[in-house]
């Protein structure tokens, strides 16, 4: 230790050269993260009105740099920061651009909600707003230790999101469970990291990736710290036998937020295990392939049966959520396999930004109706059709997205599942197609039930006054709508963006 | 190299009681101290290993643990006191609101 420090002195300091372009995203998320904190200290309640309204114009202004980096950033000269812990290639700016739009929604959602509750607004929008840099920042982590500050960023702001409900016993436990079940992933995630990093003596992914290829002598470190890695990123995904955490904080949060932590959060999870296994163990699909085909077979299978039985629609999204976890981990037990690992991205990233299109919109129907029945039971969306068709035809065309009904997006997304499972051509991927077909047809059922609940039985309380939609929920409505329906007409939109090799050159 | 595994092996016992701690004990407080244990073992870890290699990597991303744990402690505490104050002595199986 001595040693070391003795050197310092000798060590001359050149500030590394910054490309400002390419963390314009991020500095003008954080420009008007820092703004809306402000607004709410200087301003107090006099800042409720603009709060929400700032935060969605940050978000807006966000996408700009994201688009004029598109242009500059082509699929063959990623902008390579700090060393090649930061990159910023297609891969990051297609999820980013997820990232942004969805806390957007998630703001149109969330202005009515949290303003007719009994919240205080202003902090609610700047943690959302760190939370969604967090996820900004995750996309384009290639270090351990970036991608453990990102996941951090994104993680401890919705931890008191999750808990924003503070007068309701339920809202603390959903933030406590969220909470003990994160900081403890967080953990198992990290013993990993230093477990790798003691192996393979960096914290760059590049570098690990060539360590742990040729280091056959450390297996059993390198498998043990593979797998703590990848489990940890499976507490955050709510992936089966780490998904207990998710119905409670789902029901118990306020639904904006369940929203968003149901799309965002997941999604960020899926990006960092997709930068681990892409960049950084490429050559060890030995040890996470059977992990993560084990976690996608129960995820779709126990989701979908404790989908069946629930009875409130926040948890059936729950455990829906749950099982589409199992289908988007799919492609990835297959991610080692040269000839398909391109495909297994690409479907990945597709089926992330197709489901957070239609499950964002189905939490927006749950939150338009409860604002009439004031309840997310399922036997309270009974005979919405007679009150309120067009969220009832919204939902129906979320509920057969999510079960994968052609033409509409989340057919193509499983479409495309199958495409990779059956291009690997190994028994274990035919094996987990079928599971994956006998999993769509369960899935069917539950979301088709509630889809005739609504169309054909009659209101509860045979009260047929029409619901009151606010201007915010249709604009999230026609947004979530529009680009579920685009995702299956035009399925070539978000199809090949990037390739493999080149995510994996520093 | 006989030091540092000795430091691998006491930061892996540490990191045991910590995670077995989180699943036995039944106090939210008592059940955020071992996740705390989990944390420092990782730091342990760290620390041997940066030494191990002559590398100052491990000895730097133990200050991004400790920052981002004490980040974590306010907001773990703000929920507990949250709880607390509206219920004294509660265990995590009074937590059970939520059930299905």
């Amino acid at each position: 230790m001595l040693d070391l420090l003795a050197q310092l002195p000798q060590a001359t300091f050149d500030r590394p050269p910054i490309d400002w372009h390419a963390l314009a995203p991020e500095l003008v998320l954080l420009g008007f993260g820092v703004l809306v904190t402000l607004v709410d200290i200087v301003f107090l309640e006099r800042g409720r009105a603009m709060v929400s309204a700032l935060a969605g114009v940050g978000l807006l202004a966000t996408v700009v740099p994201l688009l004029t980096l598109w242009n500059e950033v082509d699929t063959a000269s990623p902008r390579v920061l700090f060393d090649g812990a930061y990159v910023v290639d297609r891969y990051s700016l297609v999820m980013k651009i997820v990232f942004v739009l969805v806390g957007y929604v998630v703001i149109l959602l969330s202005t009515n909600y949290i303003a007719e509750g009994d919240y205080w607004e202003s902090e609610y929008y700047g943690l959302l707003l760190s939370s969604i840099m967090g996820m900004v920042v995750m996309a384009s982590a290639r270090d351990l230790i970036s991608i453990f500050v990102a996941l951090e960023l994104l993680s401890i702001p919705a931890y008191l999101l999750a808990a924003w409900r503070k007068r309701d016993p339920r809202g603390n436990e959903a933030g406590i469970k969220y909470y003990l079940m994160g900081v403890f992933a967080s953990a198992v995630m990290l013993y990993g990291m230093s477990l790798l990093y003691g192996v393979t003596g960096s914290t760059l992914l590049t570098d690990i990736a060539v360590a742990v290829a040729d280091a056959p002598q450390f297996d059993a470190a390198i498998a043990l710290g593979i797998v703590f890695v990848v489990v940890g990123f499976a507490f955050k995904i709510s992936a089966v036998p780490f998904h207990h955490w998710a119905p409670d904080t789902y029901e118990g949060a306020p639904t904006p937020v369940a929203g968003f932590l149901a799309v965002a959060s997941k999604a960020a999870g899926f990006v960092a295990l997709m930068n681990l296994v892409f960049v950084a163990f490429p050559d060890r699909h030995d040890v996470y392939q059977p992990l993560i085909w084990v976690m996608a077979v129960l995820s779709m299978t126990v989701g979908n049966l404790l989908a069946l039985r629930q009875t409130n629609m926040v948890r059936l999204l729950a455990y829906s959520g749950v099982a589409q976890t199992g289908f988007m981990l799919a492609p990835l037990t297959v991610a080692g396999d040269p000839g398909v690992s391109d495909l297994a991205l690409s479907t990945t990233v597709n089926y992330l930004a197709i489901y957070a299109a239609m499950n964002l919109g189905a939490f927006a129907v749950v939150i338009a109706l409860a604002r009439k029945t004031g309840s997310a039971e399922i036997d309270d969306l009974k005979g919405a059709f007679q009150y309120a068709p067009g969220l009832t035809v919204a939902m129906t065309v979320f509920l057969f997205s999510l079960a994968g009904i052609p033409p509409i997006g989340g057919w193509f997304a499983k479409f495309n599942v199958f495409r990779s499972l059956a291009g690997a051509e190994t028994t274990w991927a035919y094996i987990l197609a079928v599971i994956v077909a006998v999993n769509s047809v369960i899935a069917l059922y539950y979301y088709a039930s509630v889809a005739r609940k609504m169309w054909a039985d009659e209101a509860p309380d045979g009260n047929l006054a029409p619901v009151h939609v606010p201007p915010s929920l249709v604009a999230a409505l026609a947004i979530t709508v529009a680009v579920t329906l685009v995702f299956g007409f035009f399925p070539g939109t978000v199809g090949d963006f990037t390739d493999v090799s080149l995510l994996a050159s520093p | 190299m006989d030091d540092s595994v000795a430091y691998l092996i006491l930061a892996a016992v540490v990191f045991s009681i910590g995670a077995v701690g989180l699943m036995v004990r039944r106090n939210p407080l008592v059940m955020f101290m071992c996740v705390e244990l989990m944390l420092n073992a990782v730091n342990l870890t760290f620390v041997s290993f940066g030494d191990d290699l002559g590398d100052l990597g491990g000895q730097l991303s133990v200050f991004f643990v400790l920052v981002v744990a004490a980040a974590e402690v306010v907001v773990g505490l703000a929920i507990i006191v949250a709880i607390m104050r509206r219920r004294p002595r509660a265990t995590a199986d009074d937590l059970s609101a939520l059930r299905g």
